[in-house]
Order: C-alpha cells, then structure tokens, then sequence
C-alpha cells in the first residue's frame, strides 16, 4: 500500500522542483535583462516587447542626458531616483561601470530623460513580477 | 549621441512603451493584452492634452 503511494507521488515532485527553480530563476533572469524572465518561459513575444519597451526608454532617457542616480545619495529623492534606477538590473549595471549619466540636469529634456531611466525601472520590476507569476502558474 | 524631444514627443513615446507593459503585464490572454494596452495609451495622451488644457485656462 504505502508503495503504491509512493510511486503515485513520486512523478509530480518533479515538476513542482522545476517550477519552484523558475519562480527564482526567471525573475532574477528578468530583472537582469528585461524581458529575459519571459522569454526563457516561452513567451517570445511578450519578452521582445518588453525588451524593447523598457530598453529603448532606459536608452532615449540616457540620449536625453537624464541623470542615473547612486545609492549614497544623501536625499530622500535621490534614494527613491536610486530604487528606480536600480530596476532596469544589467543596463543600470553597464551605465554605473561606464560612468554615463552623470551630468547635472541642466534643461528640461533632462529631466524628461532622468524621468525615462527611473520608470523604465520601475517597469522592468512590474515585468519581473509578471514573470513570476507565470512561473509559478498564477498567469498563463 | 544626445537627442532633443519636445514636451509632447516625449509624452508620446513615454505613453507608447509604458502601454506596452502595462498590457502584457495586466491582462490573460493576447485579445485583452491589446486592448488594454491602447485603453491605457488613449488615457495617457487624453491626460496630456487635459493637463494642456487646463494650463491653458489657468494661464489665462
């Protein structure tokens, strides 16, 4: 009896492990490359778009000299600019190491382009969440 | 490389790649993902030229 048990439960554990690794995986894959969490899912689509949403306003907002913020900054502002930033993951990564975006924001366009980069971050943590949510089978 | 948009351009494309997301993200199934992507583009620029507007008066 108990073997019959075991040998009926045994197949599903399986898939509940891999399940379990893509609710780590894909959103640490999304938040690194934005759209990335998708597309090793299967959801070519959905990931290109997103890839190329978030991507292409992270980069107008760095062609508009918008201002990338550090994690020391002092004011309650620059700290939620930090948070931001912080979720576009690999792209604010590479614009940290080739210190790009940190003029002054001197005119309006700007500011319009600081304003890009945070909420192409802020975006990239909402599709993380989507991400999510389809590996652990919440969302198809 | 800079590049130069002006108020309104730069609401266009902040409008268009923010739909985008928000309707993959929001919504089951490809039929509703569209749908409610442009629902939230007509909301975005129908606020900028609300937003216009009501400048528009408050200057006069």
């Amino acid at each position: 009896m108990a073997n019959s048990t075991t040998a009926k439960t045994k197949p599903a554990a399986e898939p509940v492990h891999r399940d379990s690794m893509m609710a780590v995986i894909a959103p640490a894959v999304g938040w690194l490359i934005p759209g990335a969490g998708h597309i090793i899912q299967r959801r070519w689509i959905r990931g290109v778009l997103l890839f190329t949403s978030i991507g292409a306003m992270f980069v107008l907002g760095l062609m508009m000299q918008g201002h990338i913020y550090k994690a020391n900054g002092g004011d309650i502002l620059d700290i939620l600019g930090f948070i931001g930033d912080l979720g576009a993951g690999g792209m604010y990564i590479v614009t940290l190491t080739m210190s790009w975006g940190q003029g002054a924001i001197a005119f309006a366009t700007a500011d319009y382009g600081t304003k890009f980069m945070i909420v192409a971050g802020l975006l990239n943590f909402i599709a993380v969440a989507d991400a999510y949510h389809i590996a652990i089978g919440k969302k198809q | 490389m800079t590049i130069q948009l002006t108020h309104f351009s730069a609401a266009l494309v902040f409008a268009l790649f923010a739909s985008v997301v928000f309707g993959i993200t929001h919504r089951e199934t490809t039929r509703d993902m569209v749908r409610y992507g442009l629902y939230c583009f007509v909301l975005f620029l129908g606020g900028v030229f609300l937003a216009g507007w009501a400048m528009w008066l408050v200057r006069r």
